[in-house]
Formats: C-alpha cells, structure tokens, sequence
C-alpha cells in the first residue's frame, strides 16, 4: 500500500509530464534531476503531447500479481513525436492486431488495483491513434 | 596493486532446494572453496545476493555468512546489484586484495527463490527493473526481454524458431553437468511447442527459478601456489552500467552496459575477444545471448542467431557458450549465477570440467554476469597460469 508514492508520481500518469533541458532543449520522460544530454541541471517541466508509434510490444500470457485478470494483454514500447520512449500497455486493440510502427495515442485508464480494498490506479495508456482525434494528450 | 588469483571453487547444485536455507546454502559453498584452497581462515568475506530480504525476510548477509561459516570476526558485507550481484561481490574480492589490504578474500553468491509462491518470486525478480515506469505496466521481467527479442526479429528478420540454437545447445551441455538442474537434452520440437509466457518468450526461452550458491577464494598471485596447483589468475573483473529502464536507451537492441564492460575487461586483460576460449555468458533468456554476443566483440549486430545456428557456440564451435549448461540449463539463481560462471570457467582453465563439455587449451576464459535488462553488466576475464 504505498499511497504517497502513486500520488507522487500524478503528474506522470495522468499528464505524462517529463521535463526539459533549458540549456540545450532536451525533453525527458521520467522527469530528470540532470540533462542526460548536456548534464545541465536547469530543467524545466515539459507535457508531452501523447502521440507515437509502437517501437516493440509483447503480448503477456504469464502476469505479475495484480495483472492476472487483465491476460492477455499487450505492453509496449512507444517512441513518442518529441523523442523519447515510454514503456505502457495498450488498449481498445485486439492483441493480434498491433504491428511495430503502428500510430497510437496517450489515453488515461485503469492501470490496476491494490486488493479489493487498496488503491485504484489510473495513468496512461494508448490505444491505435483515431483519424482526426487531436491526441491523446489531456 | 597487484595481480590476484582464483586458488578455490566451491557450488552447490541448482535445483529446487526446500529441505536447505539460504544460510546452508551459502555456508556448503563457501566451505567447498575453502576446502579447495586449503585454507582454514580468510580475511574478507563478500556475499552476493539479490532477495534475501524478500524471499526469506533476511539481509545482513555478510555477518550471517561469516558467522556460519566458522568466519566470526572478519570484514563481511553484502553486493547487491540484481542478477549481476555475484561478480559484484567477486570484484569487491578482486579489488580489496588487489589493494594489498586483504591477503584471503572469499567472494560468494547465494539465492534462494523457491521460498515462497512463484508469484511472489516473479514480482520480486521484476525489483531489478524501474518500479515506478516499467514493473507498474504490467511488466514483468520476462516481458522486459520479450520486447527486445520482438523488436531484434523486427529489425534483423530472424526467426522466433531460430532461437532455438541457444536453448539446443544450453541443455545438451548441461546433460553433463553434475551441479546441473536441468540434466536432459532438448530438441528443436520442443522448443516450438512450448508454453508461451510474454510472446514471443517461451518456456524454453527462458530460465528456471533456482536455488543455490557458489563461492571463490582471491589470494595475492604471487602466493597461489601455496594454495592450489592449478591457480587461475584474475586478467580482469570489470563494471560497465547502462540506464536501467529499457526505454531510456537510444537503441536497445546495443547493450552499451555489456560493450563498456567487455571493454574494459579486454584492455585490462590485454586481449581480444578472438582470443577468449570460452566465454560463459549471461543467458536469461535466448535473446540476451544473442544481445550479449553482439556487444562483447564477438558477433556483428544482427549475426548472433545465425552463427549459433551454425554451430559456433557449441563445446567445438568458434565461441563456446554456455558450455555447462548456461543460466537456461544449469539454473539461475540470481545473485548466484555469476560466480556459478566462473567457478566453471576456472574448471576449463584448470582441465576439471565434464570432459563431453571440456574445451581443449583454453588459456582465456570469460564470464559475463548481468543485472536486469543490462544495466549492471560485470566482465570477468580468467588466464591459466602455466606451472
């Protein structure tokens, strides 16, 4: 049951909010406390924009605890517009369906729960980008 | 400094250990190296491990070790460092005797995964990668290591069934290792038709969940003739990292933490990777293999799958790997494996592995240990000592 840390990470899961190097215009997801670019410790916060493409993604049948319900389903590695790469599930898609390359946008969902009694868990997801949808950036 | 040497080996067999603790564990494999070294005493003693505090709700490994060991008294502590922690604690040996500060120093790894459910053991493996971005999706570290072998397939058009060389080649080995979980061969067929865990990872992709521990003892190079008749000297034992989620790296596929630490070890070794008779990689799972033999020198990118498919991994290939089994046949248990590694490479350094695995004049042999998806990687480079 870790309450401060799921409230601590908000602005992650809920507006994927990285940071930007004001020296050398780097963006970063997970904020950094250092450029890992130019080492500049100037940083400013930075929302991406939620829209990508599917670098690489794997389709659990075996989950971790927590997960079991959710099988199969499909994690990813999406390659964000602005260069960075995030790790994420993706949704509203039929597993055999998904392709590398595919263009996918940020929604917020459900990630888990903690136990019938435990915390609820929202952050982002993405799901295939829809035609003429502004992005999935809240 | 000052060169150092690998004077005593001990392990435990890997399996699935529930009559034994992790103290019995760590202790019989400690006491083994000690009875090779013939020594009754040490100066330093530097445990690897990864869960002892999860899995048996016990840390404070070093004193604990020691004192069961009949070591009460000495500098003790624990490495932890995921799955790379037993060469962590191998370079700490390395490095305090190098220092001229300890003359006997005794490195072990010790893991015990089979102490609760295997849920518990799954989520507690998944500690190795980002808890708050990666383990918090859903991730769980065998999917780590999906994703990159779907993303290699991707890029390099390879095959999920050509894969299956690493897995062939893995249990044919270990079939003749003593100290082996998994002492039965493996055919392609099987490989096809196993269980799917994070597609396109298999069953047979990946390694088991195991106990066990194996230990060294480091002592100055210019005694080790007062400890054993066939010491092995420590060419190098170096560090490289990279970052620790997956998707902070520019191209996965490159696991610069293995390329800086394979490196490092050549240039301090003096050697190439031509040169390395056997090299006992770190194969989790079959793609970081592949990754591993890629970054090491060994293989051009995208040329690691094919040349295992050609045969060049096996005891009489080019570049034997996995040649007691491997992390997929012999076992990985975890903050253990690395010195399981090089307790086999000093056996073929010293003319005593199995003989259908020997390899025939070996002078350079190489482990290489890894924790999580590559960021804590830790090259090992051990050189006969002729007589």
């Amino acid at each position: 049951m870790d309450i401060p840390r799921n409230w601590r990470l908000r602005e992650q899961r809920y507006r994927l909010q990285g940071t930007r190097c004001t020296a050398c215009g780097e963006c970063h997801f997970p904020p950094r406390h250092v450029c890992p670019r130019c080492k500049g410790r100037a940083l400013e916060p930075y929302r991406f924009a939620g829209r990508g493409t599917v670098y690489s993604y794997t389709v659990i049948y075996q989950a971790p605890e927590g997960f079991e319900q959710y099988v199969p389903y499909v994690v990813a590695l999406v390659d964000l517009e602005e260069g960075v790469r995030v790790t994420a599930q993706l949704t509203d898609v039929d597993p055999e369906e998904v392709t590398i390359g595919m263009p996918v946008e940020m929604v917020l969902r459900k990630l888990g729960e903690e136990g019938e009694r435990g915390l609820i868990l929202y952050g982002y997801k993405f799901r295939p980008r829809i035609e003429g949808s502004a992005g999935g950036g809240p | 400094m000052r060169d150092v040497a690998i004077v005593g080996i001990g392990q435990t067999p890997v399996g699935e250990h529930w009559d034994r603790s992790l103290r019995d564990l760590a202790v019989e494999a400690v006491l083994a190296a000690m009875d090779d070294a013939h020594v009754r005493r040490a100066d330093a003693l530097y445990v690897g491990n990864m869960l002892s505090g999860t899995l048996s709700f016990q840390e404070h490994l070093g004193a604990l070790v020691a004192e069961y060991a009949g070591l009460e008294g000495i500098e003790a502590v624990k490495v932890e460092a995921a799955c790379g922690s037993a060469a962590a604690a191998l370079r700490q040996a390395v490095l305090a005797v190098e220092s001229g500060r300890v003359e006997v120093a005794i490195a072990v790894g010790v893991e015990k995964l089979t102490e609760l459910a295997s849920k518990c053991t799954t989520n507690a493996l998944a500690m190795a990668a980002d808890a708050d971005y990666e383990t918090v999706m859903g991730l769980s570290f065998v999917a780590i290591n999906a994703l990159l072998m779907r993303r290699y397939m991707h890029e390099y058009g390879v095959s999920k069934e050509d894969f299956a060389a690493f897995t062939v080649n893995a249990h044919a080995n270990a079939q003749h290792n003593p100290f082996a979980m998994f002492r039965a061969p493996v055919t392609r067929q099987q490989y096809a038709a196993a269980k799917m865990i994070a597609d396109p990872i298999n069953l047979l992709d990946s390694s088991p969940v195991s106990d066990g521990a194996a230990a060294v003892v480091v002592v100055p190079a210019e005694r080790a003739r007062e400890f054993s008749e066939k010491p092995v000297r420590v060419a190098a034992c170096e560090v490289g990292t990279d970052t620790v989620a997956l998707d902070n790296r520019a191209n996965p596929l490159w696991l610069k933490g293995v390329e800086r630490s394979a490196r490092r070890a050549y240039r301090r070794a003096g050697v190439g990777p031509e040169e390395i008779g056997v090299f006992e990689l770190h194969d989790a799972f079959s793609i970081m293999a592949a990754l591993s033999l890629e970054a090491s020198g060994l293989a051009e990118p995208g040329t690691a799958v094919r040349l295992a498919n050609e045969g060049a991994i096996t005891p009489r290939g080019r570049f034997p790997i996995a040649t007691m089994g491997g992390l997929k046949g012999r076992g990985h248990p975890v903050g253990a494996t690395g010195l399981y590694q090089v307790v086999e490479c000093v056996l073929h350094l010293r003319g005593e592995a199995p003989e259908a695995v020997q390899v025939e004049n070996v002078q350079y042999a190489m482990a290489q240990n890894i924790g999580g998806s590559g960021a804590t990687v830790i090259t090992t480079i051990l050189e006969r000592l002729t007589p």
